[in-house]
């Protein structure tokens, strides 16, 4: 017998400051203005997907000193963009990056209370960490975390914006005009929090939001990220978009639930993935090459070899050979503000491998960014995209997709006339949505109820 | 000797919960239960639009509304809980083409980082409405909310002891309007590129460090939010004593004031520009608006009868940091002229009864004060600076560049 089929979960991710976004393509459009967030969200939500989600970023990249310009280059406020979209769609969720670092708990739990009241329950928080002084310069509070101080503080934070969320009930706000009593608590909101981080106490001013506390995200792969996330999260982006690592790192996530007394479906997973559609599997197989060259530019090949030698490879041909001098190991990395570099912990091994690797293959440096970067996810005709998609649900390497297309706004376009009614109609995908809250779409119960099932259990 | 004749008044109104009497919410016409809804929000501002009102702020705080001016007060008869000031001004930006939207942030607690992006992003959803009201906060338990420094307990504001952390706050806010416009301008207009000669993005030779170091903090920039659309984005502040006059000459384009009558207004706008002279800004444009609490009624015993109900309903009678005015809606158009010509630009009023009262200003005192030809009839420019008479202004360090 076999077993039901799972529905898959989709979100679409407005991508920014990576090369994957091409904005040398004539329909790419602005990455800045209103519009064109409103056209992608408006799309996400025809096409029935879960949430849309935001990145974040604190501090312009630099590379070997200088601002970095290869790449689209600024974006707007998370939470300012966010609540405008809450006005132009209905249902998708609004989930957005914002960093336990250079925040605090009050100042966070109140917008994002404020955005689940202002969406009417379809917020989302994804919890970054960051410790680096190069983004606290840009903060009053200015200073930085010891590194393995960040799970630490994360933690700490979304455990005390958790008690100001849940500082307030629900049924606090009577406003009954005719005896005069608005509030029926005057200790509403009312929390103390006394910690390694965070020492506060006062009253929460916003109350209980449609959701109660806005979805939870967290991103992170290392084995403390990976902890978080089962400790905390409802749902966990992950980078593994292909089958066997997909599969690998949803049973290990799924596996750690248990610890926590959560169960298997209290997590999903969500792995981010670019795809590349043609009218056949061939087409798209063309257009996704194109698409890379397009993303790996000469300079850009260069600048991402830099990554990994730590050095100034400026005077390099891209199309040319590989460096024979070895990677710089110093503590300064060329790179600032990048998170990435951090993939690359034995730069000289990854030097061996790539020299050997280009020698094999006969690659040039160009060639050799664009065969060992993240390759599109998915490339196909709708249909191959729609099984391909299904397939990797079905065999649990992944709860559903976070797409991010590689042009802005339109990029998503078609996907949603195309793919979406596949799925729709092998019956994995929604084709309306069963409620008014994120949580809903997520199949995640609402934190009250889920509070009142651990005091039945 | 008085303003022109031709020389617009500006008009603005104050959004705070349902009014600004405390018993507003007890008001039939009053929407209590729907304070925490989108909704709420966008009727409100989509009938201060339909006025033709400059814009419209939102109150904000970092804790819960309190009848007293340092701590909690533990009522449960008046309204309490807010949401987000920018947040909600975002949400309501897309459904509006024409008022600005100016919420509140309380600088002593947050990160002029943030709120710079912030507020850049509130002028491209909103198409170049944006404004912020910068506010100073030395309230104990708020500052108990973030646990990062402790205010000292002010039993007065006119001690030494008092005036001496006063200053100390708003000589940060100075500090912290000062790194949110160097980060507006931290990016030149033309810095986007998109050269795909040699695949450059930006001329990052556009993008400028804004270096700031202060005594209260350091801010390195630039900002991750190019230019807004404005170039800068209004920022106002409400100011009652002199150490809060010298912020909004030194750093406001809008400040609100709260004088009782026209010989105060006289002297206050005397006190700001003096300030303003004292801080070389004497020439630069700066509205001075009056900050007024309406109740408004077509007969002044209805007007005065209303106040009445509602200071009975909340126990005591009513009188806020400016002058409560009662009347028709011709004798707030009196007053208004008569306050103007002692130097005001605008006025800024705060609706007694929001449901009430908002829809008295934009439906009776609006085609009131059109009527005697000293408001517009339509909205005549797309951005607030627009609507304010105010240039764009040219990019700091743009302008260094081509020194």
């Amino acid at each position: 017998m076999s077993k039901p089929l799972k529905q898959i979960h989709l979100a679409a991710h407005f991508p920014g400051v990576n090369n994957t976004t091409v904005w040398s393509d004539p329909e790419a459009g602005s990455h800045i203005e209103f519009s064109s967030f409103a056209h992608f969200a408006r799309t996400a939500e025809r096409a029935k997907f879960d949430f849309l989600f935001l990145a974040e970023g604190l501090r312009l990249r630099e590379q070997g000193g200088k601002i970095y310009d290869l790449d689209v280059v600024g974006r707007p406020d998370t939470f300012t963009v966010l609540a405008a979209l809450a006005a132009v769609t209905e249902h998708l969720g609004l989930t957005g990056t914002i960093n336990s670092t250079f925040n605090e708990p009050y100042e966070v739990a109140r917008q994002f209370a404020s955005l689940d009241h202002l969406s009417g329950g379809r917020s989302a928080w994804n919890v970054v960490t960051s410790w680096d002084a190069f983004t606290g310069e840009n903060f009053r509070r200015g200073g930085f975390l010891p590194q393995e101080e960040r799970y630490s503080r994360a933690k700490e934070f979304l455990a005390t914006a958790g008690e100001l969320f849940d500082s307030w009930r629900g049924d606090e706000i009577l406003a009954d005009q005719a005896d005069g009593t608005f509030l029926r608590d005057a200790k509403a909101g009312s929390f103390v929090h006394s910690g390694r981080h965070f020492d506060i106490e006062g009253q929460f001013d916003v109350p209980r939001s449609p959701q109660g506390r806005p979805v939870i995200f967290q991103a992170g792969d290392s084995d403390e990220g990976r902890e978080f996330a089962a400790s905390s999260a409802d749902a966990i982006f992950s980078r593994y978009a292909t089958l066997q690592d997909g599969q690998a790192f949803y049973t290990d996530v799924k596996n750690r639930l248990a610890a926590y007394g959560r169960r298997h479906d209290q997590l999903l997973i969500l792995p981010a993935a670019t795809f590349v559609l043609g009218d056949t599997d061939a087409e798209a197989e063309e257009l996704a090459k194109e698409v890379r060259r397009q993303q790996v530019s000469g300079a850009t090949a260069i600048k991402h070899l830099e990554f990994v030698w730590n050095r100034d490879l400026s005077s390099y041909d891209p199309d040319g050979s590989l460096p024979d001098v070895d990677p710089d190991v110093g503590e300064d990395h060329i790179a600032r503000g990048r998170a990435q570099v951090r993939m690359y912990r034995d730069p000289l091994a990854t030097a061996r491998e790539w020299r050997e690797l280009a020698a094999a293959n006969n690659w040039s440096i160009r060639d050799l960014i664009i065969e060992t970067g993240n390759r599109q996810s998915f490339i196909g005709s709708p249909a191959t995209v729609a099984k391909t998609i299904n397939d990797f649900v079905q065999a649990d390497a992944s709860d559903g997709f976070i797409l991010v297309p590689h042009i802005t706004p339109g990029g998503l376009d078609g996907f949603a006339d195309k793919v979406v009614p596949l799925l729709q109609e092998q019956g994995v995908f929604r084709t309306e949505y069963e409620g008014p809250t994120l949580r809903d779409h997520l199949g995640l119960a609402h934190p009250d109820d889920a509070r009142d099932e651990r005091v039945a259990s | 000797m008085s303003t022109t004749p031709s020389s617009p008044l500006h008009l603005a109104v104050a959004l705070d919960g349902t009014g600004w009497h405390p018993a507003s919410w007890r008001d039939p016409v009053a929407r209590p239960r729907d304070l925490f809804t989108a909704g709420y929000w966008a009727d409100l501002v989509a009938e201060a639009e339909r006025g033709l009102l400059d814009f419209v702020t939102f109150e904000d705080g970092l804790g819960l509304q309190s009848t007293h001016r340092l701590q909690p007060d533990g009522r449960t008869d008046q309204v309490r809980g807010r949401l987000d000031a920018v947040l909600l001004a975002a949400r309501i930006a897309p459904l509006t083409r024409h008022i600005g939207l100016v919420p509140t942030t309380v600088v002593t607690h947050t990160e002029p980082f943030h709120i710079s992006k912030a507020i850049a992003t509130l002028d491209y959803v909103s198409t170049g409405r944006a404004g912020l009201r910068v506010r100073v906060t030395a309230r104990p338990n708020e500052a108990a909310h973030f646990g990062r420094r402790t205010i000292p307990r002010l039993d007065d504001y006119e001690s030494p002891a008092a005036r001496e952390v006063l200053t100390g706050l708003f000589d940060e806010a100075a500090d912290y309007v000062e790194v949110v416009r160097r980060l507006w301008d931290s990016w030149e207009d033309d810095a986007e590129i998109r050269d795909t000669a040699t695949g450059r993005f930006i001329d990052r030779d556009k993008l400028h460090y804004i270096d700031f170091e202060g005594r209260h903090f350091n801010v390195k920039g630039p900002s991750i939010t190019p230019r807004p659309p404005q170039g800068q984005p209004l920022v106002s502040a409400l100011a009652h004593r002199t150490v809060a006059y010298r912020l909004v000459a030194r750093q406001a384009d809008i400040g609100y004031v709260t004088p009782h009558d026209p010989g105060e207004a006289h002297s206050i706008v005397a006190e700001i520009r003096a300030e303003q002279e004292a801080a070389g800004r004497a020439g630069r444009p700066l509205h001075i608006f009056g900050d007024l609490v309406v109740f408004l009624d077509d007969d002044p015993a209805a007007a005065t009868a209303r106040r009445e109900r509602l200071d009975a309903l909340a126990g005591y009678p009513y009188a806020g940091d400016a002058r409560v005015f009662t009347g028709t809606p011709a004798q707030l158009a009196d007053l208004l002229q008569e306050l103007r010509s002692a130097g005001l630009s605008g006025f800024r009023l705060r609706p007694a009864v929001l449901g009430h009262d908002l829809p008295a200003i934009t439906r009776e005192l609006v085609p009131e004060l059109q009527r005697r030809g000293v408001f517009r009839r339509a909205y005549e420019a797309d951005t607030l600076r627009g609507l304010l008479g105010l240039a764009r202004p040219a990019n700091r360090y743009a302008a260094t560049a081509t020194a």
